[in-house]
């Protein structure tokens, strides 16, 4: 009976130790939830959501502070991923947080831009390159197109461009796009 | 009774036929284009040769405008991928957008060349001692004279050469078996030039490094199988073995010519070099034995030009860059019931918005199509799920599935039902009795997949730029606090203050001084 007792107490201490020690060891400092989460957002930080970037909204989400509708951005198919990742039943986008739009470009008019780079400090991707009182350019394949450097350019020298698809990105049309087949004349 | 090993029935390809699954026989319409001989047609005025013919990114143009050039000069090159090459001695009148060749129909830059009419080449160096020649040369041979796959998917043929050089390639395998109905160019070329073929067998053979070269023909293919047999026993050629497949729609797709000669199949995510063969067509072997023991580049190729919108069908040996309306009037013009120009054969051919478009080195068939056979589209029906679609499909998979899964955007699941193993051979299509368009759907789709890894891999990259500049920002926030309060320290700090200050004034002493003697000095 003594034996048995100490043995298991003996036991009992050195797992709660070994598990102590584990739980220090692998700690884990960031939530898993939201690395996935984060994972399958847009990375825009356009803010459109009403947080301040992509993740304090995927943060937001694995609290159930905010819902999964509000990333314009991302649109349906990320409203869908989402739902799939968190077991929640897809709903549609929330019209508040805006609309989903095809991805844009901007554009700097060189001719116009005064070198304030207020834009470069808007720029969360650092896809903009300039200094003090020189022009200013963007960095097309780096622009994720959140057009949050149009509000502090006080010269609006910026433009939103659509993405043109040249014939190396071409990709076939949905057949069900009403595409009427070429006929020659 | 023991089975053979994979490795033994690669290397016994053509030995024995096998059979791959589904498939169809299809009318083979080829005979009204193979009455003729061959020909070239005229010298036409005016060539566009398009900057993008091949695998890789668009040409960088090597010739400026008002150049002259000579037939044969290299007039664009990608980095190190296949080179583009005058097809005339002219002069080059604009470098600029026109319209391609490309199912998008959309415009793309091209060089555009007047003939002088003297066809004057520029200096010819071949191969001459290429029986003996290292592979390496052979291969930087290929790829400076333009070649790539010419039976339509034109990836650049020393790539793969080279691909296959580190693979251990026993089998070479020429493809022949032009399955699709109407196209007959490889066919007038297995006629009419074997001798070319065979010598284009014995150089890539030589290149790869194999011990043996099948070519893999159809059986309807009339003389062609003599012919190629006589022109390999003439040249003394030992390895080469013509065999001939039986038609049966699309066996002279890659795959599907493989598993018919070995009873192998090649991976869905592996390549022929996987089981040690590495499969050309019949006319890149031709253009081969032009680069190396010629050193001609490769600007020109057969086009079949046929179907019932034309007057009088047949094969045409066309520049590259010659428009197709230049080889349809060659071949007497369009008929008065003309509806439809499609560049390929009927089912994997794509249409063109107009016949100004060049002849490039994909363009195996230019067929013009009337309302007859053009059947009027069905309108389109719910699938019924009977199963024909998968009955059918070379590739054994389940387009009903595919097809669904597109439609929902379940993106992930088509990864696993293998919509990347698709070859887009239009089988499903024609058997549909819902006239579901699957093969329309499958290019939509993997176009999405390619999207959609394109725009994973750019959010990643933002994803790092984005906290790579909160770090930084951070960071210097830091070092600015950290400057700050080191200043102010130094202010509070009453005795260093008045440490500074008397060396600020003996500093200033010493300058002043120093002044003042070099004054004196004057």
């Amino acid at each position: 009976m003594l034996i048995s007792t100490i043995v298991i107490t003996l036991l009992g201490l050195a797992f709660g130790l070994g598990l102590g020690w584990a739980a220090i060891r692998f700690r884990i400092t960031s939530d898993p939830l939201v690395d996935r989460i984060d994972a399958l957002l847009p990375q825009t930080q356009c803010a459109q959501c009403g947080y301040p970037g992509c993740r304090p909204y995927a943060e937001a989400i694995s609290k159930e502070e905010a819902d999964i509708n509000q990333c314009p951005p991302g649109g349906e198919a990320t409203i869908r991923t989402l739902a799939d990742l968190l077991g929640r039943e897809p709903k549609p986008l929330n019209s508040e947080n805006g609309e989903e739009k095809p991805k844009t470009l901007v554009v700097i008019d060189e001719q116009r831009c005064i070198g304030c780079t207020l834009c470069i400090q808007a720029c969360p991707v650092d896809a903009i390159v300039g200094a003090a009182k020189l022009m200013h350019t963007v960095i097309e394949s780096e622009c994720t197109g959140c057009n949050l450097c149009l509000p502090p350019c006080p010269v609006d020298c910026i433009d939103i461009v659509d993405i043109e698809t040249d014939i190396l990105h071409w990709r076939s049309p949905r057949p069900d796009a009403g595409i009427i087949k070429v006929v020659m004349q | 009774m023991t089975h053979a090993t994979p490795d033994e029935l690669a290397r016994e390809a053509g030995k024995r036929t096998h059979h791959f699954h589904g498939g169809l026989r299809l009318r083979h319409n080829k005979k009204i284009s193979c009455q003729d001989p061959v020909e070239r047609p005229p010298l036409p005025e005016i060539l566009i040769v398009p900057l993008l013919q091949h695998a890789g990114d668009i040409a960088e143009p090597f010739v400026n405008v008002g150049d002259h050039v000579l037939k044969g000069q290299t007039i664009g090159q990608y980095q190190s991928c296949a080179a583009i090459h005058s097809p005339v001695s002219g002069r080059v009148e604009a470098i600029e957008d026109r319209l391609m060749s490309h199912p998008s129909g959309q415009h793309g830059p091209c060089v555009v060349i007047r003939p002088d009419g003297k066809e004057q080449w520029i200096d010819l160096k071949p191969v001459i001692d290429w029986p003996d020649a290292k592979p390496e040369k052979l291969i930087e041979k290929m790829r400076d004279c333009g070649l790539a796959g010419l039976g339509g998917a034109v990836f650049p043929t020393h790539t793969k050469t080279r691909n296959g050089l580190d693979r251990n390639i026993h089998t070479l395998i020429l493809n022949g078996a032009e399955c699709e109905p109407y196209i007959s160019c490889d066919e007038m070329l297995m006629r009419e030039h074997p001798e070319k073929i065979i010598l284009g067998a014995r150089i890539l053979r030589r290149a790869l490094g194999a011990e043996r070269v099948v070519i893999g023909i159809e059986d309807q293919m009339g003389a062609v199988q003599e012919a190629l047999t006589r022109a390999a026993d003439k040249a003394e050629c030992k390895s080469v073995s013509v065999v001939k497949v039986t038609t049966i729609y699309p066996e002279g797709g890659e795959r599907q010519l493989i598993q018919v000669l070995t009873g192998l199949e090649v991976p869905a995510d592996g390549r022929p070099a996987d089981l040690g063969m590495v499969c050309q067509n019949v006319a890149t072997a031709a253009a081969v034995a032009d680069a190396v023991a010629e050193g001609k580049p490769l600007i020109e190729r057969y086009v079949t030009v046929s179907g019932n919108g034309i007057s009088h069908p047949r094969n045409l040996l066309a520049l590259l860059g010659t428009s197709f309306s230049h080889l349809v009037e060659h071949c007497g013009g369009y008929t008065d019931d003309v509806v439809r120009l499609i560049v390929g054969g009927p089912i994997m051919g794509y249409p063109v918005a107009s016949d100004s478009a060049p002849v490039v080195k994909a363009s195996n068939c230019i067929l013009a199509l009337t309302e007859q056979d053009t059947a009027v589209p069905q309108p389109e029906m719910p699938c019924i799920r009977c199963g024909e679609c998968a009955r059918v499909c070379p590739a054994i998979l389940l387009p009903q599935q595919l097809h669904l899964q597109i439609k929902n955007g379940l993106w992930n699941e088509l990864e696993e039902y293998g919509l990347s193993a698709c070859i887009e051979c239009g089988c499903c299509d024609l058997v549909c009795p819902s006239h579901i368009p699957l093969v329309e759907w499958f290019r939509w789709g993997k176009g999405q997949q390619t999207q959609r890894s394109l725009e994973s891999s750019a959010t990643d990259q933002a994803r790092k730029r984005f906290t790579d500049r909160e770090q930084r920002l951070l960071r210097i926030k830091q070092q600015r606090a950290e400057k700050m309060s080191r200043r102010k320290q130094m202010l509070k700090d009453k005795a260093t203050q008045q440490e500074s200050i008397r060396a600020a004034i003996e500093r200033a002493e010493k300058k002043s001084h120093i002044q003042r003697d070099t004054a004196d000095d004057t």
